[in-house]
């Protein structure tokens, strides 16, 4: 186990990430809702490279009270990572495939170290 | 629990993934994955790829033959002559997912090499990184030229598009290959197709694409497989979508029409082609089913046999079931479904996948599949494994496969 130091708190904005590279080991960091949180580069997949994909909100299939679509919206305040290779999205918050929730990121371990970001690496 | 020696020194960035990114960098993991899968020892033959002809189009209508068809071409575009004539619906824009898979919507990074074509630059980069020994390649607007509603269109442009693959692009890579596309609306010219063609360096085969109307077993297309047979060159039939049919017309994402329509094309041409004996006909052609996954294959072999045996009078040149036709044929392993390895498995065996079935990427395509994914089948054994990968379509078209490969066995 090894603690690798990313970034500064502030170097990354809400909604923000940075993926990094150490040994062969690829992990994106992400700021949501204020919280750091850092998954494995690799998607459960065909391990393409989820974290360097597009972050987006969620989206939403909004029913009227009798049930009737209203079509296709953003969840505001939500944030998922897309995987570029082929379009699995990710909860940020949460690393689980927005539509399987058995679906996950793995996850690793954030330190923050008086304002220093440091990731656990194994 | 160590801290890093250098704590404030950050580690190495990885960029964030663009429509311009170099497809170098987008398939880093894959290349990972050949190392660790020690993929490099295995000869990798990619039966279906994609690379981009689009900003290339210009090119192709320069080998139009007929100069009022070429000279016309040139009136669109602003006069640059870019999607001239192509019948291609919006259904490859929505291929990015909404903007969510970037390449989807085609490669757009700077070209790295530039004294050659671009899609021979694109293809040599995607062959490094996934560790291929040799692609084909076929074009994305062509696919649904059996569709054009001006019937020339589809011997002309498929013309000059054949002639640009051949005299412009194989001659730069040998690992470079094509199917070449016949216009298959007009019998007369796809028979000429093949007399021009075979035996063009380069060219492996010959290929229909499958969103159209005509049925595969019309006796007027008798004289073309027979010549297709006698070639030794295998037919492969392309799926593609159709969203404008009376039944793809309901399905109201991109989603459900695709997983439908490229399975859907596929399926009729299939049973046409079994039910009416064309295997008993032809039996030396090889016929090769590309970009319909698997998944519809172990529903329709079990389905036509069960009918089969109700209504054999309907079926009379078949001396064997359906299913037996259909593990004789040859197959491509893309998009591969996996959510259910049950069915996968059984799969595997309704269409005798470790000497039928052969590896393609689609690559740069949404739903592309890389070559480790044959690692992820736990029912497979490697000397399946190695067949897919190469091996078979190595057989299916003549392919030498060098020494080193044949000592890994
Ligand atoms: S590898 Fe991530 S979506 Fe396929």
């Amino acid at each position: 186990m090894k603690e690798l130091f990313v970034c500064n708190e502030g170097d990354i904005a809400e909604g923000g990430r940075k993926v990094v590279a150490e040994d062969g080991v690829e992990i994106g960091v992400f700021r949501v809702g204020g919280a750091i949180v850092a998954w494995r580069n690799h998607c459960p997949h065909q391990g393409g490279p989820v974290c360097q994909g597009r972050t987006m909100k969620r989206v939403e299939e909004r029913l009227t009270d009798s049930k009737q679509s209203l079509g296709i919206h953003y969840v505001e305040g939500s944030l998922n990572v897309v995987c570029p290779w082929h379009g699995y999205e990710f909860d940020v918050r949460t690393g689980r495939h927005v539509g399987h929730d058995a679906m996950k990121l793995a996850s690793v371990a954030v330190k923050n170290r008086d304002g220093a970001i440091y990731v656990v690496v194994s | 629990m160590a801290q890093d020696a250098s704590p404030k020194k950050p580690p190495a960035e990885l960029p964030i993934i663009t429509a311009r990114t170099d497809s170098r960098d987008l398939l880093a993991k894959a290349r990972q994955q050949a190392i660790q899968r020690g993929l490099d020892k295995y000869f990798i033959v990619d039966v279906d790829a994609h690379i981009g002809e689009g900003s290339c189009w210009p090119d192709v209508l320069k080998y139009i033959e007929n100069p009022a068809t070429r000279e016309a071409a040139f009136s669109f575009g602003d006069g640059t002559g870019q999607n001239a004539f192509l019948n291609d619906t919006p259904g490859l824009q929505w291929q990015s997912a909404h903007g969510r898979i970037t390449h989807g919507a085609g490669l757009k990074e700077p070209a790295t090499d530039k004294t050659v074509p671009r899609p021979v630059d694109l293809s040599r980069k995607c062959m490094d990184m996934l560790g291929l020994d040799a692609q084909v390649f076929f074009p994305n607007g062509l696919l649904f030229l059996g569709m054009h509603p001006v019937p020339e269109m589809e011997i002309e442009l498929s013309l000059a598009y054949n002639r640009w693959i051949v005299e412009e692009i194989l001659p730069h890579e040998p690992r470079m290959k094509a199917m070449l596309y016949l216009p298959f609306n007009t019998p007369a010219a796809a028979e000429e197709t093949v007399k021009r063609f075979r035996g063009a360096k380069g060219v492996v085969g010959f290929l229909i694409t499958s969103t159209r109307h005509i049925p595969v077993h019309s006796n007027q297309y008798m004289r073309l497989y027979s010549m297709l047979e006698e070639s030794g060159l295998p037919l492969g039939f392309h799926a593609h979508h159709n969203w404008h049919s009376d039944y793809t017309r309901q399905l109201n994402r991109f989603l459900s029409m695709h997983a439908l329509s490229f399975t859907f094309s596929n399926m009729v041409h299939l049973t046409n082609w079994v039910i009416n004996g064309l295997p008993e006909r032809f039996p030396k052609l090889k016929v090769m089913w590309i970009e319909s996954g698997l998944a519809w294959l172990a529903f329709l072999a079990q389905r036509l046999d069960n009918e089969y045996l109700m209504r054999v009078s309907e079926a009379p040149l078949l001396k064997k079931l359906p299913s037996d036709y259909i593990r004789e044929m040859y197959y491509t392993l893309q998009p591969l479904e996996t959510s259910n390895m049950k069915l996968t498995e059984a799969t595997f065996d309704v269409i005798k996948a470790d000497t039928q079935l052969l590896y393609a990427s689609d690559w740069p395509h949404w739903d592309f599949d890389v070559p480790a994914r044959l690692f992820d089948l736990p029912f497979l054994d490697d000397n399946a494994r190695r067949n897919i990968l190469g091996l078979n379509a190595a057989k299916v078209f003549g392919m030498e496969v060098p020494a080193k490969y044949r000592n890994e066995g």
